[in-house]
């Protein structure tokens, strides 16, 4: 992973880095691998999109380390967004081992807190508003 | 999750239920900040053991310890459940300390946003390892396709915990019940107010049928 620009560098170019991350560069992470990578990112100010998303499970313990780090006036957390899931989808456990994982696949987008705000969502449709600090 | 852990795991959830069927289940009350969860806590708590179970307030974040009161017996038209209700601090991805200076000093809206980052952590942990099954309360003034409610749905769903999802606050005319409901189809939705007590019957005939 190249390293992510430091907003705070003034020789930083004026703008917001986004980094699309492929399921394939995912699939042979470990949890905790996956969770630093995202928050290394979002701490240098950029917005991360996860091709392929993250577990339910890894969405609990990125949730947790993310409030491990909270700091005031320095880090007030991320903001997520996924699409919702849909009802058609099949989530009993005959149909995750029919299905794969592959079902449970979603675009994923994350960021500071303070820099991007979902403007609307639906099953759809994401929309977010992604400011430079 | 592979297919054996995910089929060892769920094996293992259901025989552990089989067998400690005599055991009070632990329900997590779940949900975002400022949906009502400890009001419906206390209210639960307060109908059947006379007790409350913590402080209530509309600033957010007021719950930031996980609460259990135990062996809480309910019931409604012949069926009985004997459970421990834990009451969570809200779930969020984000905490601002600035959020409460409005209501009090800085140093006391930092201190309070520490121990809500703990406490987030906390419900985090026991949704992992430690309830038998969630009620996810929601505020039906609110919309309720947010991504802490559409992440934190897809985690009890793929622990396989039973949810019920309340609908509370709907003494406020902003409330639409029916958004929850097409929001979370796949599950059952009851209509609430914690802190005005209405349909209570219905909440505890489907606390004691869901979980009994």
């Amino acid at each position: 992973m190249p390293k992510a620009t430091n907003t705070d560098d003034p020789d930083a170019p004026d703008g917001v880095q986004i980094d699309l991350i492929s399921g394939e560069r995912m699939d042979g992470m470990a949890t905790m691998e996956k969770i630093r990578m995202i928050l290394d990112g979002v701490h240098d100010g950029n917005i991360v999109i996860l091709e392929e998303g993250l577990t339910p499970d890894e969405e609990s313990r990125l949730i947790e380390v993310t409030m491990a780090e909270i700091s005031p006036d320095e880090f007030n957390g991320i903001e997520i967004e996924t699409y919702p899931k849909s009802d058609t989808r099949d989530s009993s456990l005959l149909g995750r081992i029919m299905g794969g994982d592959e079902s449970e696949a979603k675009l994923t987008v994350i960021g500071p807190a303070n820099q991007i705000e979902t403007l609307h969502k639906d099953e759809t449709l994401i929309s977010a508003l992604v400011s430079r600090d | 999750m592979g297919l054996f852990t995910e089929l060892k795991d769920s094996i293992s959830r259901v025989t552990d239920r089989l067998f400690s069927e005599q055991e009070p289940k632990r329900i997590g009350i779940y949900g975002p900040p400022n949906a009502g969860k400890t009001t419906l806590a206390n209210r639960i708590a307060r109908d059947w053991t006379g007790d409350a179970i913590g402080a209530e307030s509309h600033i957010p974040h007021e719950t930031r310890r996980a609460r259990r009161k135990e062996d809480v017996e309910i019931e409604r038209n012949g069926k009985s459940v004997t459970i421990d209700i834990v009451d969570t601090p809200g779930v969020t991805t984000k905490v601002d300390y600035e959020e409460f200076t409005d209501e009090m000093e800085e140093d006391d809206a930092i201190r309070r946003s520490r121990e809500a980052t703990e406490g987030v952590a906390e419900a985090m942990h026991w949704l992992r390892e430690d309830v038998d099954g969630v009620i996810y309360v929601l505020d039906s003034a609110e919309d309720p396709i947010t991504q802490v409610n559409t992440m934190l749905i897809g985690i009890i769903e793929s622990r396989d915990l039973p949810v019920l999802i309340f609908a509370n606050k709907i003494d406020l005319d902003e409330s639409s019940v029916k958004r929850i409901e097409d929001a979370f189809p796949q599950h059952k939705t009851v209509p609430l107010s914690a802190k005005e007590g209405e349909n209570m019957d219905e909440v505890y005939e489907n606390i004691a049928e869901y979980f009994g």
